[in-house]
């Protein structure tokens, strides 16, 4: 395919033509992943996640232009929400990294999630295996502005970065579950700010209260430490720094840039890396198999069938469980299904 | 299944601060289903062209208050030809007398919608536009 192979010399508009194609979806895309995917794999990819307004894109901008600093070239992918009534999207984090915006090496694509839950969009994977392809060693990944629940990035990222500030939250807020737990490294953005040192100290302390055994579950669900390895033989696990940035004033940076690398390092020291990988492949298969799966499904269903039966639930007639079950029995895709007769 | 979206880009041209109207114009097209990537103020004709690029838009719709249209506008033309998006619908909005238009047609701007144009005729005329250009 004409366009993999001029998006792998790095053409910028094959690369942004091919993201779209990803979006798209269909078989095409397919075609195109499966022939760009074994160049993937080389690049890092940097998660940035938290609350809406609490300064991504502005320190993503101070991000790349960091590692542009260091002679890198950067890829970008900003995710913003898809309006649940219109489909419509506005995309306002390239507005964030206008400083960026022409620099040559830096790639920015917005996303819209499209009805995705987590905080991603379906096709971010892709769009990150083409950047991959096409040769950007630093992939920054920003989510939607995220609550509690938006743990995808997790999954994804090597590296991911929770993006807090002050005056969100007290010490009780920092304890309950979900995005604080995927951070590797988490940042108390606009620290200029009253309240700065207040939200540190909370998230210090709640990281105090963790146990190490805690941690080393945290380890295992993420699916790092795997092929056996004794845990006796990993170094300690991996403390998560908290540190204090100013994105828009440029504070705070050098030191971020320094925590990435070492949790990097980390990985690779304590094995976790492989691990890491193969609970990211895994949860990228999963994610598919569910999406074409429904797809092949729905398409074996006649829509007056799925209306009649989406009837009966609204009249109390049958329960969601039973009508999908009754669904999938009748569709064929089982193989001990009842004959369609019966 | 096959995900179709409009992709549309959103840009103040130039050193003209107003940006109440084209937030608008945003938002109404969000509203009618498409994908806007709002790049803001102060953008230069290769910011501009750079963005439409990278994020592979279907139509850029261009603010413009200034009155510097005629000289700007024409370099963000060249430079999406130079690129290679002379496919790109383009739509200019804001102060434009009547007597520029017909130039502005000329270099290949598709519509020039002044002040009174209803939010339905902008998202009509992005609707129409792009789907009678047909990009592959």
């Amino acid at each position: 395919m004409r366009i993999v192979e001029q998006a792998l010399k790095g053409d910028r508009r094959a690369i942004a033509r091919l993201i779209s194609l990803m979006e798209s979806g269909g078989p095409e895309a397919r075609q195109a992943l499966s022939r760009l995917y074994p160049h993937t794999g080389q690049a890092d990819v940097i998660g940035v996640t938290g609350a809406p307004g609490t300064g991504k894109s502005t320190l993503v901008n101070e991000l790349a232009k960091a590692y542009r600093h260091q002679g890198l070239t950067v890829g970008i992918v900003a995710v913003d929400p898809t309006s649940p009534f219109s489909g419509g999207a506005l995309l306002g984090d390239r507005i964030r990294m206008s400083e960026v915006a022409t620099v040559p090496g830096i790639f920015i694509r917005s996303m819209a999630s499209r009805g995705n839950l987590g905080g991603l969009a379906r096709a971010t994977a892709d769009a990150v295996h083409v950047l991959d392809a096409a040769g950007y060693p630093m992939i920054l990944v920003e989510t939607v502005g995220a609550g509690q629940s938006e743990v995808k990035i997790a999954g994804m990222a090597h590296t991911t970065i929770v993006v807090q500030m002050p005056a969100s939250g007290d010490g009780v807020q920092a304890i309950k579950a979900g995005i604080l737990e995927i951070a590797d490294i988490i940042l108390v953005n606009k620290a200029d700010l009253p309240g700065a040192e207040d939200a540190a100290q909370a998230l210090e302390a709640m990281l105090d209260l963790g146990s190490v055994r805690a941690e080393r579950l945290r380890d295992e669900l993420l699916g790092v430490g795997g092929s056996g390895a004794d845990a006796n033989d990993l170094p300690g696990p991996w403390r998560p720094p908290v540190l204090r940035t100013s994105a828009i004033r440029g504070e705070g940076i050098g030191d971020l840039v320094t925590a990435i690398e070492e949790h990097g390092q980390y990985q690779r020291d304590s094995g976790l890396k492989a691990g890491r990988d193969r609970k990211r492949a895994m949860a990228e298969l999963r994610h598919i198999l569910q999406s074409t799966l429904l797809e092949h499904l729905l398409r074996q269903i006649p829509e007056k069938g799925l209306e009649d039966t989406v009837e009966r639930i609204v009249v109390r007639e049958m329960d969601p469980h039973s009508a999908a079950q009754k669904l999938i029995a009748e569709s064929g895709l089982t193989r001990d299904s009842l004959c369609s007769c019966c | 299944m096959v995900d179709e979206k409009i992709r549309v880009l959103i840009a103040k041209l130039g050193l003209d601060g107003h940006d109440r109207g084209v937030k608008v114009v945003a938002r109404a097209l969000r509203d009618a289903g498409m994908e806007v990537i709002y790049t803001g103020l102060h953008q230069t004709p290769e910011m501009i062209a750079e963005a439409a690029l990278q994020e592979d838009v279907d139509a850029v719709g261009i603010s413009i208050l200034s009155g510097a249209h005629m000289v700007l506008v024409p370099r963000v033309m060249r430079l999406l030809k130079d690129c290679g998006l002379s496919d790109v619908v383009v739509f200019i909005g804001g102060i434009v007398p009547d007597a520029d238009v017909p130039a502005l047609l000329d270099v290949g701007v598709r519509g020039v919608y002044g002040p009174g144009t209803t939010l339905d005729a902008i998202v009509e005329a992005f609707r129409q536009e792009v789907a009678g250009s047909e990009r592959t």
